[in-house]
Order: C-alpha cells, then sequence, then structure tokens
C-alpha cells in the first residue's frame, strides 16, 4: 500500500508549485502497468490533501493502457502485466513503449488576490 | 509517515542517528528525535476558498510524482560510486530467506572483503542483531508504516555506517514483492530472491519486481527434493517477464550456487571499484 506515501509527493509537489495558491484541480497520469492502483491514490489523495493547499482539489487520473513493441517481429501488444518477452513470436524483444507514466499533468489554481 | 500535514519528513529510525533539526515554513526551528512522543506541530493558515474576480488558471507541471525519490536516489549513487561501494538492493517477499543467505554470505566473504548491511524492517532491529552477530557492521532501519525503503532512509543510513571504501554495501529491504520496486536507493543493482518454496508462477503474479531486477537469486534449493516444483519452469517464468535476469540458485545452507553469486559479486566489485 505505498499510494499514500505516493500521494503525499503529489501534494508535496503540487503544493510546492501553487506557492500558496488555493489548487482547484490536479491532473495526474497514472499508467496501468506502473505498479500504482489509481483507485487507491483516489482514496488516499484527500487524506495527504487535508490542511494543505490542495484540501478540497478534484483530482482527475488518466490511466493509459499498457503497450508493447516487439524488436523481433514488430508486433505491437496491449499488455495487461509488464512482460518482456513478445505475446506474439516469443522473443525476449518486448519494449514496454506506455503503461508506466507515473506524472503530475496539470494543476488549476485559484490566484491569490 | 505523516499523513496529517504530508511534510516530507517520515516516521522511518535510523539506529544510532541523533536527533535532527527541523524548520517550518513560517522560519522557526527547533531540533527533536523521533522518540515515541513524536508529533509533528500543525500551523493554521488561512486560504480564501473564492476571490472574485480572478480567473483560474491552469499550470502545466509535467512532473515525475517519484521525482524527489529519485533526485536524492542520484545524489547516493554518486556518494557510493566516488567511494567505490557496490550496494545492491536485496528485495523479496517475507520469509525468502534474505537474512539467511547475508549471513552465510558474510561468513564465506567477510575475512577477505569489508560487508556492510542496512537492514529495513517495519520494526524489532533482530535483523541487525543477526549479522551483526555474523560479523559485519550493519544499521537498522525501521520504516513503522512503510512498506518499504526509501532513498532518503537510505542516505540517513549511510551516515550512520559509513561504509568502507571498496565495500560491499548489502541493503536488504522490507519484505514486500510490490512497493519497494517502485523506489531506487541509489544502488547499483536489484537483487530480487525467490524462495522455491513459494510456488513457479510468482515471478508472473508479482511482475513489477521481477521486472525490475537486475539479479535473482533463487534460494533455497536444498529443499527441491521434498517439493512438487519445477526449477526449470521457476526460471522460464522469471525471464518471461525480465528476459534479461540474471539468474543463480542457490542454497545457504547447503552453499550449493553460492560460488557462482560470488563470482558476480567479485565482478561487480571490480568495476566499481574501477569506475
Amino acid at each position: 500500500m505505498h499510494e499514500l506515501g505516493i500521494s503525499r509527493n503529489i501534494v508535496a509537489i503540487v503544493g510546492e508549485r501553487a506557492a500558496g495558491q488555493k489548487v482547484l484541480r490536479v491532473k495526474l497520469e497514472v499508467g496501468r502497468l506502473s505498479g500504482v492502483m489509481a483507485e487507491a491514490i483516489r482514496f488516499c489523495f484527500p487524506l495527504a490533501a487535508q490542511g494543505t493547499v490542495l484540501e478540497g482539489a478534484l483530482l482527475e487520473i488518466d490511466e493509459p493502457e499498457g503497450r508493447g513493441l516487439c524488436a523481433a517481429c514488430g508486433a505491437e501488444a496491449a499488455l495487461a502485466a509488464p512482460i518482456g518477452r513478445c505475446p506474439r513470436c516469443a522473443a525476449p524483444s518486448l519494449r514496454i513503449t506506455s503503461g508506466e507514466q507515473l506524472t503530475i499533468r496539470e494543476m488549476e489554481v485559484q490566484p491569490c488576490a | 509517515m505523516c499523513v496529517t500535514c504530508g511534510c516530507g519528513e517520515g516516521a522511518a529510525t535510523v539506529s544510532g542517528e541523533a536527533g535532527h533539526v527541523h524548520t517550518h515554513a513560517d522560519g522557526t526551528t527547533h531540533s527533536h528525535d523521533h522518540g515515541a512522543d513524536h508529533h509533528h506541530h500543525h500551523h493554521a493558515h488561512e486560504h480564501d476558498l473564492s476571490v472574485p474576480g480572478r480567473d483560474a488558471q491552469t499550470i502545466a507541471l509535467e512532473a515525475a510524482v517519484l521525482g524527489k525519490n529519485q533526485a536524492l536516489a542520484e545524489r547516493n549513487r554518486g556518494w557510493l560510486a566516488g567511494r567505490g561501494v557496490l550496494a545492491l538492493n536485496l528485495m523479496s517477499s517475507p520469509g525468502a530467506g534474505k537474512t539467511t543467505l547475508l549471513e552465510r554470505c558474510i561468513r564465506d566473504l567477510g575475512a577477505t572483503l569489508p560487508i556492510a548491511v542496512v537492514e529495513g524492517d517495519q520494526a524489532t532491529s533482530n535483523d541487525a542483531e543477526r549479522i551483526r552477530a555474523a560479523g559485519a557492521k550493519a544499521v537498522q532501519v525501521n520504516t513503522g508504516t512503510g512498506c518499504h525503503l526509501e532513498a532518503e532512509m537510505l542516505e540517513r543510513a549511510l551516515k550512520v555506517l559509513k561504509p568502507a571504501p571498496g565495500s560491499l554495501l548489502m541493503i536488504e529491504n522490507v519484505g514486500n514483492l510490490v512497493c519497494p520496486a517502485l523506489f531506487d536507493l541509489g544502488e547499483a543493482a536489484k537483487v530480487v530472491i525467490f524462495s522455491v518454496t513459494e510456488g513457479e508462477d510468482k515471478p508472473l503474479k508479482y511482475p513489477h519486481m521481477f521486472r525490475a531486477a537486475d539479479v535473482l537469486l533463487l534460494s533455497k534449493t536444498d529443499l527441491l527434493p521434498h517439493l512438487r516444483v519445477d526449477l526449470q519452469r521457476m526460471i522460464d517464468h522469471a525471464l518471461m517477464v525480465n528476459p534479461g535476469l540474471r539468474i543463480f540458485p542457490v542454497s545457504a545452507y547447503s552453499g550449493d550456487g553460492l560460488d557462482a553469486w560470488y563470482g558476480w559479486l567479485r565482478d561487480e566489485l571490480a568495476r566499481a571499484a574501477a569506475a
């Protein structure tokens, strides 16, 4: 259950960049192969945001699916798990091209008066 | 971890570490240790929830969520490389035999090779005591409720442990096959320990860990005659997730396979010293 610590990181990074301004919305990208559960972030985020400029902020999460590209046969495959062997030709040449994202994309702030 | 204020200071304790100085955003500074009565100080801040006439503003961030840990890990990596210390991050589920393998390694190699150990557990200093009894320097990091080590904890542990130049630093992570895979500590390589009693399909069930690892130690091979498991299938499953894994089947009790693992350690130490 590392999502609480990760939510705390998100609050710290956004809070620092907000520089005292009230944060209304935060948009994240949490890939399906990132090892982080978007659902658990949704649960933990309000706890981590309590008492900070992010309290009450709307949380939006994009969850890009896992994708891999095989260097041997050129197959592009959707991946449910981070594997390294091509599901089509079995070569150990599958490179993950998407799904490992764990990024804060943007935030919306209410500028100070 | 402090859920209430989300401040960067964790509740992890490092054995042998003195109290520290803490500066608040409002400029007040005080020092404290991390005893049982440790608590954070909260200061009330007033914020206007709505300011008429001001439009909300969207700001692109593109910030890596684990960026701060990554930056600290790179700093640790530089500190270790500058001293020719080979740091390995040892990860496994609880009970896979990390500490037993370390004890054996210290007894076999300790006379010719300085070894220092960082022991990560949620609670107790039992493992650090076992390591010291085996003859190596050790520092215990208790993560409290934390389920993994982070780079900042290793940085604090290094200040206490002060591993000798050219030594081998074994970092025994909290027993957990999930979270430690996400947090770079600044190690030269990640080593996952997977015991033969854990089931052939464990690499498929916990792919993130096996994907993140550089080396796999298949431990407790002395038990194979008593089990209905196929060692080759375990290896195949691990390679399906991570075709680049270096795999060493070992037994800390019989000693089988340890020479190959020690050979890898010596090669990597020579590489760390030459870098």
